[in-house]
Order: C-alpha cells, then sequence, then structure tokens
C-alpha cells in the first residue's frame, strides 16, 4: 500500500498535446490534483476500518478454505506411503480415513467458499457505497468555483469508472491476493515440514518473484496512471457532446468530433494496451522462475529418492505443492493488475476529496435570530466586500451596500458589470476575498446549509430539470412540500396551466413520453421552486430570460405578492423587472454607479435614464 | 418448462456475444492464434506429470542418474515452454484487445452523433456513458480472459480426461462423474444470473446518471441547499445497487460451492479406488501419481468455469447494452417520410453550395401544410404542428411569435432537419429539404439555439465551426461584430482563449453573443434565430439588432422573438398558436388586428390581472381576448 502515494504528482508523459487552458501548468487542466503524501493509502485505510470485524472474519473463512483446500496432496502423500502398504496387509483402516478425510475437505472446501464469497461481498459492496457516497457528498460540498474548473465529465469519471476499478480489485483482487498469500505459507510450511531441502529450495524461489512483482509494480502504476486520466479526458468529451447534440447536429460538427474523440480515444487505447504489455512480461518471467524451480526440485527430490533418502510419497506431494505453490503467481499478477489500476484511481480519487471546500460549512453553526416582524424578510449588509476569483477574470472592487429588510433591489448593468457575482457571494456560492455578507447582522459563514438556505434562495438562468416528475423537480424548493403546496406555487407563478396539459399532469416524468418542456417553461418550474422554498431573501438572476412578454408579467404580478416584506435582489436585462423595485443599483465594469429609486434614476440624467429610455423606445 | 427457457437464454447470450464478431473480425487471426498457443501452452503443462510418471516409474525407481538428469531436462524445457508460450498469448492479443475497445467505443459515439435528437431527448446520458465505458471494458475482459479461457479450459479438460482415461479408465470414469451435475448447475446459474447481471448494469447507468445531474445542477442544488436530499437520493439507488450486486454474488457462491465440492468428492473417491488398486498391484505408483497429479492440473479449469460464465453473461449483458444503442437507425439520408414526396427524389441537387443561389427556384422558405407529431408522443394527442402554411420570401426575415410552450423551437428544428416532419413538406428555395442531404441542408441553413452552447475549444474555432474551411479571421472579426462580441478579443488569449467545459467560463449573455456570431460567419443563405438575444442588456441588444439587420437584408432568416424589439428585427412576423399559425403580417399590422398578438407583445390584458386568467390566456387561442390596455405603471 506504500507504492502509489509516495509518486504522486509525478509527470504522465503522454500529455504534451492535450488542450491547453490559460495557465498550461494548472493542475486542474491536467487532470492531476495535488494527492497529500499518503493520502491514497490512508483513503484504502479509512475504507476498510469500520468493516475491521467483518475483514477478519472473511480473512479467516478464507483461511479455513485454505486449509480444507490445501489438504489434499497431503491426503496422497499418506496414502501412497502408509494407507497402499496397511492395506496390502489387509488393514483397510488407514485408507477409510483417507476417503472420509478427502471427502470432508471436498465438503468443507465447498461449504467455506460459498459462505466466504458471501461475505466478502458484503465487505466490498459496503466499501463500494461507502466511497460512492464520499465522492458523491464531497463533490456537492464543493463550491461552484471548483466545479467551474474540475468539469463535469471529470467528476463523473471519478464516481464511474475510477470506482469501477477499486471494484474490481475488491471483488477479484482482494481475495487473489489473500488466497495467494495464504497458499503461499501453507505450502511453504508444509513443504518445509515434509522437506527441509526441498521446501527451503521452494522458499529461496520467492526472492526473484518478488523482485519481479517490484519492477510489475513500478511500470504498470505508471501505465494505469496515464490510463486513468485518458479514460477521463474520453468522458469529458463524451458528455459535452451528449449535451450538445443539436449545436453538435446543426452545425455539422461531427466528423471533426470523430476525429477528436479519436485522439482522445487511441490515447486511452495506447495507455491501455502498455499495461496490458506489462502485463504480459511479468507472467513470461515469474512462470519463467517457476517452472525452472520445479525442475530443479524434481531433479534434486528424484535423485534423493534414487539414491533412497526421499519418500516416493514425499516427492509425489512436494511436486502436487509444487505445481500449486505456482499456479498462483499469474493470480498475483492479476492481483498486481486491479491493485495498480485500483491504485491509479484511488489516487484521483483521493486527490478529489482532498480538495477542500472554497465556501466550508461552519464548525459551530448560528441561528439567524427569530423574525421580529410577521414579514419574511431579513437585511442584507455588503460590509467592506470585495471579490476576485482566483483564476484573475471578473473583479469587485470593495464596496458596501446595506439593503432592508423587505426591499426589492433591481439590479441592472451591461453583461459581465459583476451583477452575477454579486448574487453569488450574497446567494454564498462564492465567499467574498475581502469583508463580509451580513443577513441579519450573521455573518454567512456562519450558517449551515439549512439555516442558510431558509434565509437566502438563488434562481439562475439556467433552468436545469432533474430526472423524475415536474412535481419532484418543483419539490426541490422544499422536498416535504404537499402536493397542494406543490400546485398553489405553480399556479401563482403561471407554470399550473402547462404543467396540468402534459400527459401525467405534475407527475409527467420529465424524460419520458411527452415530458418535453420548453426553455420557457423550464424558467417556470424554477420560479415555482423558489416560490415553494419560501426564503428570507430571494435572488433572482436573469431568471425571466426565456419568458415571452405576458409569461413575465404574470411572474411579475405574482412576484409582487410573493416578494411583499421578502428582501428581494433581481437582476434583469429587461427593464421591466424594475418596475416591481423598490430601489435599483447600476453596475459597471464591478462597481455600483447608480442607486436610488426607479423614480429618481428615471427622472435623472444617468445611465438608468438612458437605459429606460432605450428600453421604452424598444417596446414601440 | 424449465429446460427450455434456460437453453434459449443460453443460445440468445451466445448469439448476443456473437454480434462483437464484426469488431473481433479485424483481430480474429491474433485471438485465434492466441487461443491456439493457450491451448497448447495448457497442454504443455499437462505434460509435465507424465514427465513426473515416467521418472518415478523408470529412472528414479531403477536408479538411474542419468535418467533424473534428461527427466530433468524435459521438465525444464517444458517449463520455458510454457512460460514462453503465456507470455505470447498476453503479447499477442494486449494491442488487438484495446484496439477493439477503442473501436467500439468510437463507433458508439460516431453512432449517437447521429441518432435523431429525439433519441437523445429520451436517454439520459448516464446511460450512453455507462455503456461507453463500463460495458466495454467488460467486453474487452470478457475477450481476453473468459472467450479464450472457456476454450482454453475445455479443450484441458478433454485433453486431460482423455489422459485419465487411457492411464485407467476406471479411475477416469470415477472422474468423470461430476461432470452431469455440474453442467446442469451451470446452465440453470447462467440463466439467474443473466437476469441479475442486466439488472445491475441498468442501475449502474442509473447511477451514473444521478452523478451527472448532480455534477450539471449543482448551482439548482446549492441555490436551494439541496445536496443531502440529492446525497440521499444517491444513497437510495447505490443501496439498490448494492442489494442487486449481493444478489449476483449469492449465486457466484452457490456455483463455486457446487464447482469446488463435486470434482474435490471424486478426486477423493478416485484416490481411494488407486489406492486399493495400488496395494493390489494392479496399478504402478507412478500411474497414481501422475494420474492424480493430472486431475489437479485440472481443477482450475473446472473451477474457474463458474466465474467464466458469470463473466461471459456480464460481458453479454454489456453487449445486449451496447447494441440497444447501436440498432437504433440514425438519421436516414434519403427522403422517407410523407408519400406524396417521393416524386421529390429525382430533384436532387447535385452538389449544392451554400452560396450559389439556384436561379430559377429563388422563392425562399415555404412550409407547406407541415404537421408535426413527436415520434414518441400518444397517438391520440393533438400534433405540435398542425398543417402549418407560412412563407418566407428570399432576402425577408420573418419573426414568428407565439406563446410560452407554443412550439416556436420545435418549429425552427424541423428546417434544419433536426426533427423530422411527420407529414407536409418545407422547401428552400423550392427544393424539398428531404431531398437535400443532410450536412449541404445544414451548411446552408445556419441555426443560433436559445440554449447557448460552447464546445471545448478556442472562442474563434466555436464561431468558426459556423461556417466552411475557407473562412479565416476576417470573417471571425466581422461576425465578432455583428454579434457585439468584442468582448472575445480582450480574453486571456484573445479568440484563442479556450471556452467550454474545460475552458473560460462566460456568462450567460457572452455565450450568446458568441453563439449568434457563429450563425452568421458563414453568412448563410437561411438564418433560423431561436430567441437569439434574451440574455442581452437592453444597450448591448439594441447594438446587436443594428448590426443584424445589415446581416439580414439579403439573409432569409426565421426568427423566434419575445420581445417587440426583436420582432422589429424582421420585416413580417407571423403567429403561432395552438399549433396553428393564426395571423401573418407586419408588427403594427398584427399589433392593431390581432388581440392574441397585441397581447403577447405587451402583456397587458384588460380587467383583471391576476396571475391565472393571464396565464390560462397565453395556453388558449384567444379570439376572444379583451383588447389591450393601455395603462402603463
Amino acid at each position: 500500500m506504500t507504492a502509489p502515494s509516495t509518486s504522486v504528482p509525478t509527470t504522465d508523459d503522454g500529455q504534451q498535446d492535450l488542450p491547453r487552458s490559460p495557465g498550461g501548468g494548472d493542475p486542474f487542466d491536467r487532470d492531476i490534483l495535488p494527492t497529500p503524501p499518503g493520502a491514497t493509502a490512508a483513503l484504502l485505510r479509512s475504507l476498510l476500518a469500520p468493516m475491521k470485524a467483518r475483514v477478519a472474519l472473511t480473512t479467516f473463512l478464507l483461511l479455513l478454505q485454505q486449509a480444507a483446500v490445501q489438504a489434499g496432496p497431503l491426503l496422497v502423500a499418506y496414502a501412497i506411503d502408509s494407507a497402499v502398504p496397511a492395506s496390502r496387509a489387509d488393514d483397510h483402516g488407514p485408507l477409510i480415513a483417507v476417503g472420509v478425510g478427502y471427502l470432508l475437505c471436498a465438503l468443507a472446501a465447498g461449504g467455506l467458499q460459498y459462505w466466504f464469497i458471501i461475505a466478502a461481498a458484503r465487505v466490498n459492496q459496503d466499501v463500494l457505497l461507502d466511497l460512492r457516497g464520499r465522492i458523491f457528498r464531497h463533490a456537492q460540498a464543493l463550491s461552484i468555483d471548483f466545479h467551474e474548473r474540475y468539469t463535469s465529465g471529470r467528476l463523473i469519471s471519478r464516481s464511474t469508472t475510477d470506482v469501477e476499478s477499486l471494484r474490481e480489485l475488491l471483488n477479484e483482487g482482494l481475495q487473489e491476493l489473500v488466497t495467494v498469500v495464504l497458499s503461499f505459507v501453507y505450502i511453504s510450511v508444509t513443504l518445509l515440514w515434509l522437506d527441509l531441502g526441498l521446501g527451503a529450495v521452494a522458499v529461496a524461489s520467492f526472492v526473484p518473484l518478488y523482485l519481479l512483482v517490484r519492477v510489475y509494480q513500478r511500470r504498470a502504476g505508471r501505465a494505469y496512471r496515464i490510463r486513468s486520466t485518458a479514460i477521463a479526458a474520453v468522458i469529458v468529451k463524451f458528455v459535452e457532446t451528449m449535451n450538445g447534440i443539436r449545436p453538435v447536429r446543426a452545425f455539422r460538427r461531427e466528423t471533426a468530433n470523430d476525429a477528436d474523440f479519436r485522439v482522445l480515444n487511441s490515447r486511452h487505447e495506447r495507455a491501455n494496451g502498455d499495461a496490458l504489455l506489462e502485463m504480459a512480461r511479468y507472467v513470461v518471467g515469474s512462470r519463467l522462475v517457476a517452472n525452472t524451480a520445479v525442475a530443479g526440485i524434481v531433479l534434486w527430490g528424484a535423485y534423493r529418492v534414487a539414491g533412497g533418502s526421499l519418500a516416493l510419497g514425499v516427492l509425489a506431494a512436494a511436486v502436487l505443492y509444487l505445481r500449486r505453490l505456482y499456479d498462483p503467481i499469474d493470480r498475483l499478477g492479476m492481483f498486481l493488475n486491479s491493485y495498480q489500476s485500483a491504485a491509479a484511481s484511488l489516487e484521483k480519487i483521493a486527490g478529489l476529496l482532498a480538495q477542500t471546500p472554497s465556501v466550508p460549512e461552519p464548525s459551530t453553526p448560528r441561528q439567524l435570530p427569530a423574525l421580529t416582524t410577521e414579514h419574511p424578510g431579513r437585511e442584507v449588509v455588503f460590509d467592506a466586500v470585495g471579490f476576485g476569483y482566483r483564476t484573475g477574470g471578473e473583479v469587485l472592487p470593495r464596496f458596501d451596500l446595506t439593503i432592508p429588510a423587505g426591499q426589492t433591489v433591481a439590479v441592472v448593468g451591461s453583461t459581465g458589470a459583476g451583477k452575477s457575482t454579486l448574487a453569488k457571494l450574497l446567494a454564498r456560492f462564492y465567499d467574498p476575498s475581502a469583508g463580509r455578507v451580513l443577513l441579519d447582522g450573521v455573518d454567512l459563514r456562519d450558517l449551515d446549509v439549512p439555516e442558510l438556505r431558509r434565509g437566502v434562495v438563488m434562481v439562475t438562468q439556467e433552468a436545469f430539470l432533474f430526472s423524475g416528475t415536474v412535481a419532484e423537480n418543483i419539490a426541490i424548493g422544499r422536498p416535504d412540500a404537499t402536493h397542494e403546496e406543490i400546485e398553489r406555487a405553480a399556479k401563482a407563478i403561471g407554470a399550473h396551466e402547462f404543467i396540468a396539459a402534459l400527459p401525467d399532469g405534475y407527475d409527467t416524468d420529465v424524460r419520458k413520453r411527452g415530458g418535453r418542456i420548453s426553455a420557457g417553461q423550464r424558467q417556470l418550474v424554477a420560479f415555482a421552486r423558489a416560490l415553494l422554498a419560501d426564503p428570507a431573501v430571494l435572488i433572482l438572476d436573469e431568471a425571466t430570460s426565456s419568458l415571452d412578454v405576458p409569461g413575465e408579467r404574470a411572474v411579475q404580478r405574482a412576484m409582487q405578492t410573493v416578494l411583499h416584506g421578502r428582501t428581494a435582489v433581481v437582476i434583469a436585462h429587461r427593464l421591466s423587472t424594475v418596475e416591481i423595485a423598490d430601489r435599483v443599483l447600476v453596475m459597471e465594469h464591478g462597481r455600483i454607479v447608480e442607486d436610488g429609486s426607479p423614480a429618481e434614476l428615471v427622472a435623472g440624467t444617468g445611465r438608468f435614464a438612458d437605459l429606460h429610455r432605450a428600453w421604452r423606445d424598444s417596446l414601440a | 418448462m424449465s429446460t427450455t427457457p434456460a437453453t434459449t437464454k443460453e443460445r440468445s447470450a451466445v448469439r448476443t456475444l456473437l454480434r462483437l464478431w464484426p469488431y473481433v473480425r479485424p483481430v480474429r487471426v491474433r485471438l485465434f492464434t492466441a487461443a491456439f498457443v493457450a491451448v497448447l501452452a495448457s497442454c504443455v503443462g499437462l505434460v509435465i506429470p507424465l514427465v513426473l510418471k515416467w521418472m518415478v516409474d523408470g529412472p528414479v525407481t531403477e536408479q538411474d542418474p542419468a535418467g533424473v538428469w534428461l527427466g530433468a531436462l524435459y521438465l525444464l524445457l517444458l517449463g520455458l515452454a510454457e512460460a514462453l508460450l503465456f507470455g505470447l498469448r498476453r503479447w499477442l492479443v494486449a494491442r488487438p484487445l484495446s484496439h477493439v475497445e477503442a473501436e467500439m467505443r468510437a463507433d458508439l459515439y460516431r453512432h449517437l452523433q447521429r441518432l435523431p435528437v429525439e433519441f437523445h431527448d429520451r436517454w439520459a446520458s448516464g446511460q450512453l456513458l455507462s455503456r461507453g465505458t463500463t460495458d466495454l471494458m467488460l467486453l474487452r475482459m470478457f475477450l481476453a480472459f473468459p472467450l479464450t479461457f472457456l476454450l482454453v479450459n475445455g479443450v484441458t479438460i478433454l485433453v486431460g480426461v482423455a489422459i485419465m482415461l487411457m492411464q485407467d479408465w476406471t479411475l477416469g470414469l470415477v472422474i468423470l462423474g461430476p461432470a452431469v451435475p455440474v453442467l446442469i448447475t451451470c446452465v440453470i446459474f447462467e440463466r439467474r444470473y443473466a437476469e441479475v447481471a442486466r439488472r445491475a448494469q441498468d442501475q449502474v447507468g442509473d447511477l451514473t446518471t444521478v452523478v451527472e445531474e448532480g455534477v450539471l445542477g449543482i448551482r439548482i442544488i446549492k441555490g436551494f441547499g439541496r445536496h443531502r436530499s440529492q446525497a440521499r437520493a444517491f444513497r437510495e439507488l447505490s443501496r439498490t445497487l448494492r442489494g442487486t450486486e449481493l444478489r449476483k454474488a449469492r449465486l457466484l457462491a452457490a456455483i463455486w460451492a457446487v464447482i469446488v465440492t463435486l470434482p474435490e468428492v471424486a478426486i477423493g473417491a478416485a484416490l481411494v479406488l488407486g489406492a486399493v488398486q495400488v496395494a493390489d498391484g494392479a496399478l504402478s505408483a507412478g500411474t497414481l501419481v501422475a494420474f492424480l497429479s493430472t486431475a489437479l492440473a485440472l481443477r482450475w479449469p473446472v473451477d474457474s468455469i463458474g466465474f467464466l460464465l458469470a463473466m461471459s453473461q456480464e460481458a453479454a449483458t454489456a453487449t445486449e447494452r451496447y447494441f440497444e444503442v447501436m440498432d437504433e437507425a440514425p438519421e436516414a439520408e434519403a427522403p422517407q417520410r410523407g408519400a406524396g414526396l417521393s416524386h421529390m427524389r429525382l430533384r436532387r441537387v447535385g452538389t449544392p453550395s451554400p452560396h450559389e443561389p439556384a436561379p430559377d427556384d429563388n422563392e425562399g422558405i415555404r412550409f407547406s401544410s407541415v404537421t408535426f407529431r413527436y415520434p414518441d408522443a400518444p397517438a391520440d394527442s393533438p400534433p405540435t404542428l398542425d398543417r402549418i402554411d407560412l412563407h418566407i420570401r428570399p432576402g425577408e426575415s420573418m419573426a414568428l411569435v407565439g406563446a410560452t410552450g407554443s412550439g416556436k423551437t420545435t418549429l425552427t428544428a424541423l428546417v434544419p432537419r433536426l426533427h423530422e416532419v411527420t407529414s407536409g413538406r418545407i422547401t428552400l428555395d423550392g427544393e424539398d429539404i428531404t431531398a437535400i442531404p443532410r450536412a449541404s441542408l445544414r451548411a446552408l441553413v445556419a441555426v443560433a439555439f436559445e440554449e447557448p452552447t460552447l464546445f471545448s475549444a478556442s472562442v474563434g474555432d466555436n464561431v468558426l465551426m459556423g461556417a466552411d474551411d475557407r473562412a479565416g479571421a476576417e470573417e471571425l472579426h466581422r461576425a465578432l461584430s455583428v454579434a457585439q462580441a468584442e468582448f472575445a478579443h480582450a480574453l486571456p488569449q484573445g479568440t484563442d482563449t479556450q471556452v467550454g467545459e474545460q475552458g473560460l467560463s462566460l456568462s450567460g449573455g457572452q455565450r450568446q453573443r458568441l453563439a449568434l456570431a457563429r450563425a452568421v460567419v458563414g453568412s448563410p443563405r437561411f438564418l433560423v434565430l431561436d430567441d437569439p438575444l434574451s440574455a442581452l442588456d437592453v444597450h448591448t441588444e439594441a447594438a446587436v439588432e443594428a448590426a443584424l439587420r445589415d446581416v439580414l437584408a439579403d439573409t432569409t432568416a426565421l426568427i423566434v422573438a419575445h420581445r417587440p424589439s426583436t420582432v422589429l428585427l424582421a420585416d413580417r412576423v407571423a403567429l403561432l398558436s395552438g399549433g396553428r399559425i393564426t395571423a401573418v403580417g407586419t408588427h403594427y399590422e398584427l399589433l392593431r388586428t390581432n388581440a392574441e398578438y397585441a397581447h403577447l407583445m405587451s402583456g397587458e390584458t384588460s380587467g383583471e390581472t391576476t396571475g391565472e386568467t393571464t396565464g390560462e390566456e397565453s395556453e388558449e387561442e384567444s379570439e376572444e381576448e379583451p383588447e389591450e390596455d393601455e395603462d402603463y405603471r
């Protein structure tokens, strides 16, 4: 368990021509997140730790099973050397004993095998369950900026193909390893007991075998690390294409994509082939050692039998054992194979799990103060807040802003002016680089997730639907909502009619027959979600861009009721939204350049007055 | 009753696996050679006990040192041969099998890219991905081990049994005793395992889907603080998968138990019988040693049958899942829909070039009684689009207006044949679109989608994919300026900056402008824009509109619009309502004469202004709609 952790961020070959993003050495681009030394082994340990007892039981079962299996040749030796002569002397007792013994061993071997497989499967499946859950939960806990950089394809690859390699290791590998080690020990001991000399030769042959294993481990390890990176690249491309199939078709990207995919795919093919060839080399080497040892031992043994210093039965048993001793070498190879592959995957998983959320949950969460009025709204304060992305890019210079409880604030400004960043800071998708964001005087960083989301909910412009029914999609806003509440939310926002017209109404599966939902309708669903969540502060980030004018109006009318008494930040390109706002912020290059009531700003001569005029004109 | 389905199942597993042949064919020589080598290596392994017998009965008992040396030498040579043959087998298949896997994956990818859009609407991409990764890995492993070793072990067992029978036929028959019960167990096992294996693989696909959605929908999950319930859903599914895997393990354990126990019992019986015969002097000790040593050498070939069968079964399931997708028909090239269209087949264009108008047929885009119903929609449901007649004159731009969910996007998707019309036809300059090869059609018609997708490539490449290969920096520059996407020049590496999944993340408005630039970069003759300006602020929108007007001056365009400002880009407007085009005219004409249109454009209705009323009205055709309300707050 030591090898993988020591050789962590060595530069994998074959990476040079991967597409590069700004800053070529970025570990994100190369899919080599730094894995802290020992993290891989620590991960494996922590996965196995909770089931120590069951691992012990499983090992014990295997121990017994191997004892039953390996007893065979001993009984053969006994039969030839003792039972046959006894039988000749008309004493059939020993022979009957051999028969009964063999039968018992056979039954025990089969029964224990059955028990062992089931016990082992339980351990394996529990480890996988644990690991899958950990990756998923961790990925969910990591902040948005991580997701923006890590890419979805890689995350998917971590939780599918990489977990799959561990599954192979656990399913076949560990059993192989235990069997191999056990039979090595059993057989060596038995051989030494049968005959010290022959046994010593057999044990001596382990030295070159061990060296072979080390060499193989190192070389295959490299091959597998490259392979794991390569398959992740394949998955990234695959996912991107399938999720963007319409533009792929409309712009005839098929052939170009085929070519790109071929490059990534053949890189994986090469890495795969390399790994398999390493295995071939290992098999030849280990077989050569084993077979030479067998020939040597037989030669010496036969000499001694001929010279009368060794019983024939002992030689027979020794030879039978020798065949068995070296049989598992191939299986050791298979184990190393799955171990290397799993180690490479685990290393990547450990790297992912070692990422700390840049928006961590508080260790000692605070509660929001109890509401003093019957209105749900709360006061929002940006206290000397500044923000810059780690990669550079959009930056908000330091600013102060107070939004009193119950106020609806519209944020306008051109694309890239920093409106969404402001919203994401308030929703705690990011933490500010400087200063703090306060909700009723409590720093957002001190709120745990449930409390934070009772406080702030954000509806974004991308209206993603999850698999499941329409009702389930709305209920994301509040999972314990009743069907009536879901329907009420949908009605309030004007989404009820289209949902009712779907084949199964609210129970229509969004991916099944007739479940097509247009972009505008998705946004309505997203709104219904937000409505159901009933937060103190609601952030709408261009959430009506795909709605038609009546739809948008309906939403706005609903919002006037819904937002009453609630604090709201509405980001919109359409100034129509501004009509429901108490206050307007105009942003430009990351700064708030105008701040006032709509009427004040329209009457003034600033940017908002310009924007408003342009918008009125556009309504024609 | 139980045997017949078992055998058909068995056969169908074999038949399923046979479908892999086209992929295996190119590497068949190596694969067969490798199998032959493996058989040879196994047989060499079986000869070793015979040499032992010869040594025990000959030189050892006769105390002949030279004979002992010779025997050991034979053993060494056989051992060397076995080692090299084993290595040779692996060397032979290593590259070819990786190649087969890669080929199958590339084929799947190629095929998926060409399947109808409806297919992708229906299939979660996690299910597709799990077919392209885990299933194919299973297949590679199947080709590497079970396929070869079922053959090798079969031959080894046969040869071994033959050797044993030759040495002593009574003992041989004893060893053969368990064969029938073991075979029966295998058949039963096979059938049950197939079922569970399929379920497990499907559940892996479902799990992949949840993972994928958890990643793609991360902003929503975070926005609502739902990652715990998401994790709970994930745990449910992975628990279910665990249950299925445990069922698999129980089946596997059962067959292992049978396969381990029965042959071992037979060996024990042979040992006792053999010992009796040796005691009676009817059998030499060497023969017994050789016999048992052969029997023990056969243990692993027999033992392994269980998991080889299990792996084969999983491979059969993987093959089934793979071909489930591969058997879906890709978009057909020849005209196929609407019997009335068959005569059009004769009027194929030679090689339509996007920049060369066909002079005699210069009549723009024409929809003639186009009806469309999603192929997977219930047959009794009203069609999404019903007998659409619409003519867009050459060089004219037509805005398409309709309530949310009225089918505007669907209508635009028909032009580049992302969906196929159910009946009726669409002509471009008189040419039926079903008669134009898709590639040419899509070169002719440029599209900007409402959801602007950028690919993992540079900004420049993303935009230039809308043009043919001749387009260069100049076209790129022009397109970026039309779409007001000059921000691209200010990115870290200018237009060479990587965007998309693996690059810089851009805002919705920025992506939308790049998508628009992509649509106009090739100066297409026909342009389809689906709400192309929805994410832009008013100023940018106005600038884009001004620039677009020039482009649209001589382009035939269909523009989905929600807002008056976008509508004004177009020369005329068509109103889509209840699946039909209910009105066509200029913006001002319709504003005056059509209540529904006026409502859609202004959002105002007289009288009640509750959300519910408005919602209902936007769903229905509203001839009885009250006239618009001038009251503007």
